[in-house]
C-alpha cells in the first residue's frame, strides 16, 4: 500500500506502540465480561494481596482480594466513558461559544468569550469540580458536566481564535455574496475550516480528563465504590505501598500510560490534519 | 574584458522529499556581462527563482545544485554560508518581489540601512547615517531626511522598493539580482522603480540579474533574455533580436500571450468587436440599465467613534445589459471597493445603487438576499475564494443550493457536471478538491461558480492578475466566449488597462475614489482626455524594446522639465 508522505511523516515507532496500546485498552474495557477472567467486584480474603504473576491472576490481588486485572478491564469502562463523555460535551460546547463569539461581533462575543468562557477559567479546576461533587453528589454524570463545563474553555478559545482568522478570508465572503445563510457559513464553511486543531485538542482533552476522574476518585469524589475505577484503585493501593507496591503501581501505570497514549495519539492527529503547525513548533 | 560577471554553467538543482531527489532546473546556462541587464523569464514553475537564488545559495536546506556557477571567475557551487558571506549584500545584492516581507518591521529603514552599511564598512554611527540618508536621496526618496526614521510599514509600496534599493547599493555591488522588484507595484509606480534601476545601473556600471513573468518589463530593461520553462532554458538571445524574430515556439506562444495596449489583431479584440456588433443588433434601441450607482459614497465602517475611511467619493456609474464595463485604477483607486459594495459586502453609505432598476440602498436584508441572485463575483485570488473543503462540484452547486433553486441534491450534481464542461474542465473532477487544481483551473471553477446561478450582473474583481500571461489568455477567452453566449453584463475590475481594452466596452478611469475619465473603450484607451489616464497608458510596459526605449527618454525628458 502507498501512503502519502504526510501519513508516513506522522507515523513513528512510538505512536504506533502508543495506537495499539490504546486498541488493546478499548478492546479489553468492551469485552470485559466476556474476557475478564473474574468479578471485579468479588471478594475472597483468602487470596488478598497476592503478587504479580502468580497462578489464576496476572496482576495480583488487592488487599479485598479482588482480582485486579479484571479490575483494570471494568474500571475503563468507568474511565474511559466518563472520559469520553466530558470531553465530548467540552467539546460541543466550547467550540459552541467560541463559534459564536469568533464570528459575531459585540454583544455576542462579550457574553460568549468574557461572560462565560473568562469566568469559568478563573476559578481553579478542582474547586469547582469540588463544588459540583459536593452539591450533586459523587457519580458519572456529575463528572462528565463538571468536567465538561471545565474543560470547555479550551475549545472555546482554540476555535474563538482560528474562527477570527478563518472568518476574514475570501472564500467566507464568496460564500456570503453567493447567498449562504449565515448559519451555513458558521457550521459548514467556516466550523469545516477549522476543526484540525479542535480534533487535536479533543485527544489531548480525553488525557486531561482521565487525569482528573483519576484525581477525584481518588480523593473519593468520583465514581462510588465497590465499581472499580483507576483512580479509586490507586487510594486504596497506597496504604500497601510499602508491602505490596503492585496494588498502587498497577493502576497507576495504566494512568499514566492512557494519559501518555492520548497525548501521543494528539500529537499525531495535529500532524496530519495541520502540517503547518509543524514547523511552528 | 571578454569574461562575463557571471557565467552559470549547466546548473541544475534538486530538492529532496520524501520520495527521494527530484530535479526542478536541467543544466541551465547564461552569463551575465558586466554592466548590462539579463532577464530569466517564464512562467510559474518554470525554476526561474529557484536558479537565481541559487546563485547565493539562499534555497533551503534540502537542495543540491550541480553545474557551476563562476562569478568573476570563481566557482561558487562549491562554496558553504561561511565562503559566500562575503559575497552576500557586498558584491552581489537581492532585491525581492515584496519589499514588506524582506524588511525588518521592526526597525526604522534608517536602522536597518546603517547595519548594512557597517557590517561592509568602517563607517561610525553618524557617518553611517549620513550616508544612509545620502543613499535615500540616490534612489530619489522624497523627503529622505525624515523618512530614514520610519518604519517600513509608514511607507508606500514604492517608497519600500526605494528602501530596499537603497540597500542593495549601499554596498556598491558587481551584480544585482531583482527577483520580481515591481509585481506587487502600480504600474505608474513600476515605471518609476525600473528607471531608477536602469539610473543606478548606468552610474554605478553594474550588472543585474532581474526574474521577471512580463514581457513588458523584460522589453523595458533587459539587454539579454534567457526563457525558461520546467526548468530548462528554452531561449537566450539578445533582447532586441528575441522581441524581433523569437526562435523557438514556446517564446512565440508566451510573446503572443501577452496582452497589450493597441493589439489590434488580438483574437480577443476581433471576438470583443464581434460581440459589440451582434450587442447592437440584438438590444433594443433602449438599452435596459442592469447596474446603476449616482452620487454613491462608499465608506468603511469606523471603530468605536472614530469615522471611517471614504474610499469612493460620490460616483455614477451604469452598466448596461450585455455590456462589459471595464473599472480601471491603481491600488487605493476604489475600483474592488465599488466591486464589495455592488455585491453587498459593503454598505453604499449614501447615494443610491439600483440593480435592474431596483434601489438596493436602505433596504433589509430580503432584499440584499434576492439581490444577490442576479449579481455574482468572480474573486481575484481562486485558492482563497474557494473553500478549501468543499469539492469543486460542490463548490459551484452550492450556490444553487443556498438560493433554493435547485433543492434536489441529484439535479445540482447534474447541474455542476453541466457547468464544469462549460468551463471546459472534466465533469469526472467533481470530486476533487481546489488545492489538485491548477491556477487557471481553479479560476474556471470560479467562473463556473459565478454563472450557476445564471446572473445578469457578474462583478469581476482582477480574475487573472494571479495567473501567468498564457493561462490568463484561455481564461480571458473563455470568459468572453461565456458572456456572449449567456449575455450577462459585467463589471471587470482591473489594473491592467490591456487586458480591459480586450474586454470591455467601456473603461472607467478611478483615482482616489472619484472617476477620473470615462467612455468608449477605444476613445479612453487611445484618445484620453485626462492627464491622469495618460501617465497610466504610458506606464503600461509594452513587450517591444524600441517603443520601450522612447517612452523611458520621454518620462525622464517629463521629470526632469
Amino acid at each position: 500500500m502507498k501512503l502519502s508522505p504526510r501519513i508516513r511523516q506522522a507515523i513513528t515507532p512510538l505512536r504506533t506502540v502508543m495506537v495499539v496500546y490504546l486498541v488493546v485498552i478499548i478492546v479489553l474495557m468492551a469485552f470485559a465480561p466476556l474476557l475478564a477472567p473474574y468479578d471485579p467486584i468479588a471478594q475472597n480474603v483468602a487470596i488478598r494481596l497476592q503478587p504479580m504473576f502468580s497462578p489464576g491472576h496476572l496482576l495480583g490481588t488487592d488487599e479485598l482480594g479482588r482480582d485486579i486485572l479484571s479490575r483494570i478491564m471494568f474500571g475503563a469502562q468507568v474511565e474511559l466513558f466518563i472520559a469520553l463523555g466530558a470531553t465530548v460535551l467540552a467539546t460541543v460546547l466550547g467550540t459552541l461559544l467560541g463559534l459564536l463569539g469568533g464570528y459575531f461581533n459585540g454583544l455576542t462575543e462579550v457574553v460568549t468569550m468574557r461572560l462565560v468562557v473568562d469566568v469559568i477559567l478563573a476559578f481553579p479546576p478542582i474547586v469547582l469540580a469540588l463544588l459540583a461533587v459536593t452539591l450533586y453528589g459523587p457519580g458519572p454524570v456529575t463528572l462528565i458536566v463538571a468536567m465538561g463545563v471545565l474543560f470547555a474553555p479550551i475549545f472555546a478559545r482554540i476555535t474563538y481564535g482560528q474562527v477570527l482568522s478563518t472568518k476574514r478570508e475570501e472564500y467566507v465572503d464568496a460564500a456570503r455574496t453567493f447567498g449562504a445563510p449565515t448559519v451555513v457559513i458558521l457550521f459548514r464553511t467556516v466550523l469545516a475550516n477549522v476543526s484540525a486543531p479542535i480534533i487535536v485538542q479533543f485527544s489531548l482533552t480525553m488525557a486531561a480528563a482521565i487525569l482528573m476522574e483519576s484525581g477525584l476518585s481518588y480523593l473519593g469524589l468520583g465514581v462510588v465504590p465497590p465499581t472499580p475505577s483507576w483512580g479509586s484503585m490507586v487510594a486504596q493501593g497506597q496504604r500497601y505501598l510499602t508491602t505490596d507496591p503492585h496494588v498502587l503501581l498497577v493502576p497507576g501505570a495504566v494512568i499514566v500510560l492512557t494519559i501518555l497514549a492520548f497525548g501521543i495519539l494528539g500529537d499525531a492527529l495535529r500532524d496530519l490534519l495541520d502540517p503547518k503547525a509543524k514547523k511552528r513548533s | 574584458m571578454n569574461e562575463p560577471l557571471l557565467h552559470v554553467d549547466g546548473l541544475s538543482v534538486e530538492f529532496q522529499t520524501p520520495d527521494g531527489w527530484r530535479q526542478v532546473t536541467y543544466e541551465v546556462s547564461f552569463r551575465v556581462d558586466r554592466g548590462k541587464t539579463l532577464a530569466l523569464v517564464g512562467e510559474s514553475g518554470s525554476g526561474k527563482s529557484v536558479t537565481a537564488m541559487s546563485i547565493l545559495d539562499l534555497l533551503p536546506p534540502n537542495t543540491r545544485r550541480t553545474g557551476r556557477i563562476l562569478f568573476d571567475g570563481v566557482d561558487l557551487v562549491p562554496l558553504r554560508d561561511k565562503g559566500l558571506r562575503p559575497l552576500r549584500g557586498s558584491r552581489i545584492a537581492t532585491i525581492f518581489q515584496e519589499p514588506m516581507t524582506a524588511l525588518n518591521p521592526v526597525y526604522t529603514i534608517g536602522h536597518q540601512l546603517i547595519e548594512a552599511l557597517t557590517s561592509h564598512h568602517d563607517l561610525d554611527h553618524r557617518a553611517a547615517r549620513e550616508r544612509a540618508v545620502q543613499l535615500l536621496r540616490d534612489v530619489h526618496m522624497p523627503a529622505p531626511e525624515e523618512k530614514v526614521d520610519h518604519y517600513p510599514h509608514q511607507l508606500s509600496g514604492g517608497q519600500r522598493q526605494r528602501a530596499m534599493i537603497a540597500m542593495a547599493i549601499s554596498s556598491e555591488p558587481d551584480l544585482l539580482i531583482a527577483d520580481e522588484p515591481t509585481t506587487a507595484l502600480d504600474v505608474t509606480v513600476q515605471a518609476e522603480i525600473l528607471d531608477l534601476i536602469a539610473e543606478i545601473q548606468e552610474r554605478m556600471g553594474m550588472a543585474v540579474l532581474i526574474i521577471t513573468h512580463d514581457m513588458g518589463v523584460v522589453a523595458d530593461v533587459a539587454d539579454e533574455v534567457v526563457v525558461m520553462k520546467d526548468g530548462r532554458v528554452v531561449e537566450s538571445a539578445a533582447a532586441s533580436q528575441l522581441f524581433r524574430s523569437p526562435q523557438e515556439p514556446y517564446t512565440q506562444a508566451l510573446l503572443a500571450a501577452v496582452p497589450h495596449l493597441g493589439k489590434a489583431d488580438d483574437f480577443l479584440s476581433a471576438a470583443r468587436n464581434k460581440l459589440r456588433i451582434d450587442g447592437v443588433t440584438a438590444t433594443t434601441p433602449l438599452p435596459e440599465t442592469v447596474l446603476r450607482l449616482q452620487d454613491a459614497v462608499i465608506r468603511y465602517p469606523g471603530r468605536w467613534r472614530r469615522p471611517g475611511f471614504q474610499a469612493i467619493n460620490g460616483i455614477d456609474l451604469q452598466v448596461a445589459r450585455g455590456e462589459i464595463v471595464g473599472l480601471v485604477g491603481e491600488s487605493g483607486s476604489g475600483k474592488s471597493t465599488i466591486g464589495k459594495a455592488v455585491i453587498g459586502l459593503l454598505p453604499v453609505t449614501e447615494g443610491v445603487l439600483e440593480v435592474r432598476g431596483e434601489r438596493i440602498t436602505g433596504r433589509p436584508g430580503r432584499a440584499l438576499r434576492q439581490l444577490r441572485r442576479h449579481v455574482t463575483m468572480v474573486f481575484q485570488d481562486p485558492a482563497s475564494s474557494l473553500n478549501p473543503r468543499r469539492t469543486i462540484g460542490q463548490a459551484i452547486s452550492d450556490p444553487l443550493l443556498w438560493q433554493g433553486l435547485v433543492r434536489d441534491p441529484r439535479a445540482r450534481r447534474a447541474r455542476a457536471k453541466e457547468l464544469l464542461e462549460r468551463v471546459q474542465i472534466n465533469p469526472d473532477w467533481s470530486d476533487r478538491y481546489p488545492h489538485e487544481l491548477s491556477g487557471g483551473q481553479r479560476q474556471r471553477i470560479g467562473i463556473a461558480r459565478a454563472i450557476a446561478t445564471d446572473p445578469v450582473l457578474m462583478i469581476a474583481d482582477e480574475p487573472t492578475s494571479a495567473l501567468d500571461v498564457s493561462v490568463q489568455a484561455q481564461v480571458l477567452d473563455l470568459f468572453l466566449a461565456l458572456q456572449r453566449e449567456l449575455g450577462f453584463s459585467c463589471l471587470f475590475i482591473s489594473h491592467d488597462l490591456s487586458v480591459v481594452e480586450t474586454l470591455s466596452n467601456r473603461v472607467v478611469v478611478l483615482r482616489h475614489g472619484d472617476v477620473v475619465e470615462e467612455g468608449e473603450t477605444e476613445e479612453v484607451l487611445h484618445h484620453p482626455r485626462d492627464e491622469y489616464t495618460r501617465r497610466l497608458i504610458a506606464a503600461a510596459p509594452v513587450p517591444d524594446p524600441e517603443i520601450q526605449r522612447v517612452r523611458r527618454a520621454e518620462r525622464l525628458a517629463a521629470r526632469r522639465g
